[in-house]
C-alpha cells in the first residue's frame, strides 16, 4: 500500500509521539531493568540512548510495534551485548556475562511483553548510604525519569560540566563498588526508605509552608517530584510515609497559582487567597493523608503534610488552629530538629501565644548554625516588628534581604521593612 | 579558600546608583553587605565606576595605544567586584545567587589563584 505525502507526515509525527511518550513513561523502566543486571547504570542510559535513536528511523519507517516498550528494551539489550562483544571478552565484566548469559536463555524477548519493575530497587541503589547524600536526588531524576545534566545542574546551582562529572563518578561507584540493587531487609527498610524520601523530597524543594519563602531554586523540578513519589508509591502503597510526602508535596503544589499575585509580586501564605488554590490538588493531599494515618505510624512527612492540612482549612473555615499547627511542630522537633522546623515552630508559637514566646522559641537555636539562614531571620523580623521594636527588626530584614535568593521575595521582605 | 565575585551589571543598573535612599536595588545590595559580613565571609571588594570611565592602554610594537572604555561590546560590563571566604565553589555559588546583581545582571565566579600569587610575590601564603 502506498500512503500520500500527508499520510506519511502523519505517521511520522505519530512515531515521534510516540517515542516521547515511551520515553518518558518507559525511561527509568528500561533503565532500572538493564541495569539490575550488570549493576552498570551508565551503559544502561548510554544502550537506551541508542535504541531511542534507532527508533526515531525505524518507527517512523516500519511503523510502532505493538509492544513499545519490549521493542526499545530488545534493541538496549543487543546494544550492550555487541559492545561487549567488540572488547575482548576476557576483559567483559562478571555481571555483563551474566547478561549475555541470561540473554542467551530468553532468545524470544521481543516476544515478551512484561519484563519485572525494577524502579524501587534503582531507586535504593541511588539514595544507597555508599553515594554522597548530595547526589541521590540528581542520580534519581537522571536514571528514574531521564532528566539531562544540564537541567539538574540548574535546579541545584553547579555548573553543568561539574554535574555531568559527578553523576559519572556516582555511576562509576554504583557500577564498581558492589552495590547491590536490592529491596533492604526489614530491618535496615526505615532508614533506607528515609533516604528515598529526602531525596524525593529535595527535588521538590523546601520552604513553600514559610512565612517569607525561602530558597525556591527546586521549583523547577516539583513536578518531576511528584512523578516520582507516585511512582514509588506505586512500588510501595502500604509504607505510610510515603502517602505522607505525596500529601506534603500535593498540599504545596496546590497553592502555587495563588504564590504570586497578577503583577508577580510575592503573597506569603498567610495572605493568599484561597479561592485560588487548587481545590483537586488539596482533597488528593487528604486522601493520601488519611490513607497514611490509617496505617498507624507516624512519620515526619504525614506530620509536616498535617500542617500544611490545616493552613489548607483556612479555605473553608476562614481560620488556622495554629495550636494545632504548634502541635504537630512539637512532634516534628522529636523526630526531626532540624532549623526548619525549629523555625517553623517558633513562627507557630509566636501565631499561638504571641511574638515574644516565639522570639523566646527561635532564641533556643544556634546563632552560629543561622548565619545564613534565612528562614530564621525573616520570622525573626516579623516577630520583632510586631512588637514595635523597629531597629532590632530592621537589622534582622537585612539579614533575611541579604540571604535572599528570590527577587520577588526581596522586594516583598525590603517593602516590609519599610 | 577564596573565591571572587565578579558582577555584571546592566546600563540600568549603573544607572540606578544615583538613585534616592529608598531604590531596591540600593536596599537590596545593603543586605546582601551586611549578610555576607554577619556570615563572616567577607574579606573584601570595591564597586567600579560605570565602563564609560575607564581606559584601556595596551603597547602594540612598542608604540602606546589608547582607548576610551572598555573592549568588550557587551549589555551587562563588569561593575564590581566581592572576595569571600568559603569553602568550597557550592558554597560560592549559593552566595552567588543571592547577589542582587544575579536577578538582574550576571554573577562570575572565580576561584582567586594563592598558588600563582605565591610564584609572583616569592612569599608562601598559605603558610
Amino acid at each position: 500500500m502506498k500512503m500520500s505525502g500527508n499520510e506519511l507526515e502523519s505517521t511520522d509525527r505519530s512515531a515521534h509521539r510516540t517515542i516521547e511518550r515511551v520515553a518518558r513513561e518507559s525511561y527509568g523502566r528500561l533503565v532500572a531493568y538493564l541495569s539490575a543486571h550488570t549493576r552498570d547504570v551508565g551503559s544502561a542510559e548510554d544502550a537506551l540512548s541508542d535504541a531511542l535513536v534507532k527508533a526515531l528511523t525505524a518507527w517512523p519507517r516500519d511503523g510502532v510495534p505493538e509492544n513499545p516498550e519490549a521493542w526499545l528494551m530488545t534493541t538496549a539489550r543487543h546494544s550492550i551485548i555487541d559492545h561487549v562483544r567488540h572488547q575482548q571478552v576476557a576483559e567483559a565484566s562478571e555481571p555483563t556475562l551474566a547478561l549475555l548469559r541470561e540473554d542467551s536463555k530468553e532468545p524470544n524477548m521481543t516476544l515478551r511483553t512484561e519484563f519485572p519493575d525494577e524502579r524501587l530497587k534503582l531507586l535504593f541503589v541511588c539514595a544507597h548510604p555508599a553515594i554522597d547524600p548530595a547526589m541521590h536526588t540528581p542520580l534519581m531524576l537522571q536514571t528514574v525519569l531521564g532528566l539531562d545534566a544540564v537541567r539538574i545542574a540548574h535546579a541545584f546551582l553547579i555548573s553543568p560540566t561539574t554535574m555531568g562529572q559527578r553523576l559519572v563518578r556516582a555511576k562509576t561507584k554504583i557500577r564498581d563498588g558492589g552495590i547491590r540493587f536490592e529491596i533492604p531487609q526489614e530491618r535496615e527498610l526505615p532508614e533506607r526508605l528515609d533516604a528515598v524520601l529526602e531525596a524525593i523530597y529535595a527535588a521538590f524543594g523546601i520552604g513553600w509552608d514559610d512565612m517569607a519563602g525561602v530558597d525556591q531554586r527546586g521549583r523547577d523540578l516539583a513536578e518531576e517530584a511528584i512523578w516520582l513519589a507516585r511512582v514509588l508509591l506505586l512500588l510501595m502503597p502500604q509504607e505510610a510515609e510515603v502517602h505522607g510526602l505525596l500529601a506534603l508535596m500535593l498540599h504545596c503544589e496546590a497553592r502555587r497559582p495563588a504564590r504570586r499575585d497578577p503583577d508577580g509580586r510575592y503573597v506569603p501564605l498567610s495572605e493568599q487567597d484561597p479561592k485560588r488554590w487548587s481545590k483537586p490538588l488539596i482533597e488528593e493531599a487528604e486522601q493520601h493523608l488519611a490513607e497514611a494515618s490509617n496505617r498507624g505510624r507516624a512519620g515526619r512527612f504525614q506530620l509536616e503534610a498535617a500542617i500544611q492540612s490545616v493552613h489548607a482549612e483556612r479555605a473553608r473555615s476562614g481560620g488556622i488552629q495554629w495550636n494545632a499547627i504548634m502541635m504537630f511542630y512539637e512532634q516534628l522537633i522529636r523526630i526531626s530538629p532540624t532549623l526548619g522546623t525549629r523555625t517553623g515552630y517558633a513562627a507557630a508559637v509566636a501565631e499561638a501565644k504571641g511574638a515574644e514566646a516565639g522570639l523566646a522559641a527561635l532564641a533556643g537555636i544556634d546563632m552560629e548554625a543561622v548565619s545564613a539562614y534565612q528562614p530564621y531571620w525573616a520570622v525573626r523580623a516579623h516577630l520583632f516588628q510586631r512588637l514595635g521594636k523597629t531597629s532590632e527588626a530592621a537589622a534582622a530584614f537585612d539579614r533575611a534581604i541579604g540571604l535572599t535568593e528570590d527577587s520577588a521575595v526581596r522586594q516583598f521582605l525590603l517593602q516590609r521593612r519599610g | 579558600m577564596q573565591f571572587a565575585l565578579l558582577i555584571y551589571e546592566s546600563p540600568e543598573a549603573f544607572a540606578a546608583r544615583n538613585a534616592d535612599e529608598k531604590d531596591p536595588y540600593l536596599g537590596a545590595w545593603r543586605a546582601y553587605y551586611k549578610a555576607l559580613v554577619e556570615a563572616n565571609v567577607y574579606v573584601g571588594g570595591n564597586p567600579l565606576q560605570p565602563p564609560e570611565t575607564g581606559t584601556t592602554v595596551r603597547l602594540k610594537d612598542g608604540k602606546r595605544r589608547v582607548q576610551d572604555g572598555p573592549f568588550a561590546d557587551a549589555k551587562e560590563q563588569l561593575g564590581g567586584f566581592t572576595i569571600l571566604e568559603l569553602p568550597s565553589l557550592d558554597a560560592a555559588l549559593e552566595w552567588a545567587a543571592r547577589c542582587p546583581a544575579a536577578s538582574i545582571g550576571a554573577v562570575e565566579v572565580r576561584p582567586v589563584s594563592p598558588e600563582y600569587l605565591c610564584r609572583v610575590t616569592g612569599v608562601n601564603q598559605l603558610g
